[in-house]
């Protein structure tokens, strides 16, 4: 067979495979598709010459290894990412609110704030709660206050993101519980929880424990979940943060990549099999707006994690070898300045996620560097992917920008440097070596101080804060967090504690310290019977800080 | 000779958002200042007595979570409180224009928003020390 000949074969094997496959459970969109001037918009445009077998090795069709392409065979002609805005503040019954809004506005799915008291597992009533209650998400701090962020909102059907992490086994026991209240079963339940505290310590912040037992507490919800909760997406790992953090785009794919091995690593060494968990594992990534090279690092991350799933994990299932990820553009490329000029960097950063082939998309809103958004802005954020989905075209065909010189030249480039990362981060002994060592925060830091200085200089344009800027006013209508909900929460933590049956608690919570004890035992189940009879958020954590101590930041400048 | 002029960094609040405070740490420090960053999720209490122990003349605050009305001025009294009313503090991170007159009077003496040079910083350290 000549090459073009087996590349005809090989088409017409993923036509009756791969694609019928898909298509068949789940029929496109249209029955056709076109473009502004009624051409056909081909699915997968695909190479007519040139070196077929590099074309095959390297980029392939979508759905199949390397997954350069996507991980779907259809992409968004079957059906559009998930457009999901990250929201949450105040108390629960007002984020609670904001959800049935941004739902009825025809966002798909719901993305939890969480307030950073929270997120750190304290509660309420602590004296490091000061002043943040309530004020980056919304304030958890008993199974009550779950049940008011979902009260009307059919659990069955909305899939939750939760961005929590070193508490996330406890955040999700509450949804569990929540859920089986509304009569819903926990097999029915679909979302996610970010659960990846490695970036929390080079980058993001939230952390509670020390490395080891962290690495426990994500192992326990990897098990768990594979057989109670098996469409629960068990962990995001998130290169967004890390990006924030002032990484390049290389920095991001590496640092996550290397965080995901270091997960599998854990599972694996707890005794599970690669298959029965790896499927679960989720990305998240953040669009800047450098467009074509945020879509090559899209694709060099599908090509990489792909191959290191094949060959480093001899992983068979090929949904083990599918990076499927989440994105959010750029909060750290938005302006104070001229702040309505966001909305064109949003639109910019849609395409990159889009045209990269993002499952779900939270789009930033223009107010963000000032305060938290309002009502409006966040209506334009998800109105951008809108007008992204349905009018931009680029969702008539999969991976539109495969084959361009530029856009695969630049995938090869970002794949080759992620490499060199991974190869000398597997050298230091793994990312948590890497991190406690402080390679990795200064290899970030670098990056991030390279970058400012050189806005600084004006070598690098940021229209409206170095260039074009004008002096305008201090924009008005922010939205404010009620100061007086501080008090408000911890009144209501103060009821629950005096309604609920106190000896049921500390059993559940002594119980739970035991089972800390022996790092053989899952956890799950006690924290699940703990939030069921009202233990705080903060209680559990403390019983869980006791037994693992907590976790000090080595201080790289 | 003089003795340098020397600068706590420090990040009250529970937000790891740390980018700012360490990009101003290092940059105060190449133009020549002596700076310490107290790294994240450091108390009012905690700051207050590195700067003491430190014997800072300026304290930069870094904060992005909105939880600045309520730290940042209980950072200043506590300074005052403890005899260290002569350091000077000032502040930067994701706060609204309308929060600064507020917190001036309460004794933050500036506020550097997103997209500040850090000339600005550095001009002012120069023009209040």
């Amino acid at each position: 067979m000549s090459k073009d000949e087996r590349f005809l074969q090989k088409k017409k094997e993923w036509e009756a495979g791969t694609l019928k496959k898909v298509i068949d459970r789940f029929p496109e969109r249209k029955t056709e598709f076109t473009t502004g001037s009624w051409l056909s918009a081909e699915r997968v445009a695909l190479p007519e010459s040139g070196d077929f077998d590099d074309y095959n090795e390297k980029i392939g069709f979508p759905g199949e290894y390397p997954f350069t392409r996507g991980v779907q065979p259809t992409m968004y002609r079957g059906r559009f990412w998930t457009m999901r805005q990250y929201a949450g503040f105040g108390t629960a019954e007002e984020s609670n609110e904001r959800y049935k809004y941004l739902l009825n506005q025809g966002q798909t799915g719901l993305s939890i704030a969480f307030d950073l008291p929270t997120q750190i597992g304290y509660d309420s009533d602590d004296p490091h709660a000061e002043g943040e209650i309530g004020k980056v998400g919304v304030a958890i701090d008993t199974i009550k206050d779950m049940e008011i962020l979902f009260d009307g909102i059919p659990m069955d059907r909305v899939s939750t993101s939760m961005t929590i992490n070193a508490p996330a086994a406890v955040l999700l026991a509450m949804y569990i519980a929540v859920a089986e209240k509304q009569g819903v079963p926990r097999n029915k339940l679909t979302g996610t929880i970010q659960n990846d505290i490695l970036k929390e310590y080079m980058a993001r912040g939230t952390y509670i424990f020390p490395p080891k037992p962290s690495l426990r507490l994500i192992t326990n919800i990897f098990e768990y979940c594979s057989t109670e909760v098996p469409k629960w997406n068990t962990i995001s790992i998130s290169g967004y943060h890390i990006r924030e953090a002032g990484s390049t785009a290389v920095q991001e794919v590496a640092f996550t990549l290397a965080d995901g091995i270091e997960y599998v690593n854990a599972a694996l060494k707890s005794g599970m099999d690669i298959d029965s968990f790896a499927g679960r594992l989720s990305f998240f990534f953040n669009a800047h707006s450098d467009l074509l090279e945020e879509v090559a690092k899209f694709r060099a991350a599908r090509r990489i994690w792909a191959k290191i799933m094949k060959e480093k994990f001899n992983a068979q299932n090929p949904k083990s070898m599918m990076l499927r990820f989440h994105t959010q553009t750029a909060g750290s490329t938005l302006t104070a300045q001229q702040p309505d000029n966001n909305i064109v960097r949003v639109a910019i950063q849609t395409l990159a996620a889009v045209m990269g082939g993002t499952q779900s998309l939270h789009t930033n809103s223009r107010d963000e560097a000032l305060s938290l958004p309002t009502e409006e802005s966040v209506r334009i954020a998800l109105r951008t992917q809108q007008i992204v989905a349905h009018e931009s075209g680029v969702t008539n065909t999969v991976d539109p920008l495969a084959g361009s010189f530029y856009v695969e030249n630049l995938t090869d480039k970002i794949e080759n440097e992620v490499w060199n990362y991974l190869n000398k981060i597997e050298e230091m002994g793994g990312m948590v070596h890497a991190i406690e060592n402080g390679y990795v925060q200064k290899e970030i830091q670098d990056a991030a101080y390279r970058y400012q200085q050189e806005v600084e200089r004006a070598e690098r344009i940021i229209v409206g804060v170095n260039k074009f800027t004008i002096s305008e006013n201090a924009p008005g209508g922010l939205l404010k967090v009620n100061p007086k909900l501080q008090k408000v929460q911890i009144e209501k933590l103060s009821q629950i504690k005096k309604q609920r049956n106190s000896d049921i608690v500390r059993s559940r919570l002594a119980v739970l310290g035991a089972a800390a004890k022996d790092p053989d035992r899952n956890l799950m189940p006690f924290i699940i019977d703990a939030v069921k009879d009202y233990a705080s958020l903060g209680e559990i954590c403390n019983v869980l800080r006791a037994e693992f101590g907590e976790y000090q930041e080595s201080i790289v400048l | 000779m003089d003795k340098k002029t020397r600068i706590l960094i420090a990040k009250p609040g529970l937000d790891g958002h740390d980018r700012g405070a360490k990009y101003v740490a290092r940059a105060l420090k190449d133009a020549g200042y002596e700076v310490i960053y107290t790294g994240i999720r450091q108390t009012p209490e905690a700051i207050v007595k590195t700067a003491i122990q430190e014997d800072v003349d300026f304290v930069g605050l870094s904060l992005l979570s909105g939880a600045h009305n309520e730290l940042f001025p209980k950072i200043v009294n506590l300074l005052r409180k403890k005899g260290a009313g002569d350091i000077i503090v000032f502040g930067g991170g994701v706060i609204p224009e309308s929060d600064i007159p507020s917190l001036k009077e309460k004794g933050i003496r500036a506020i550097f928003t997103p997209g500040t040079p850090i000339k600005d910083i550095t001009d002012f350290i120069e023009t209040v020390k």
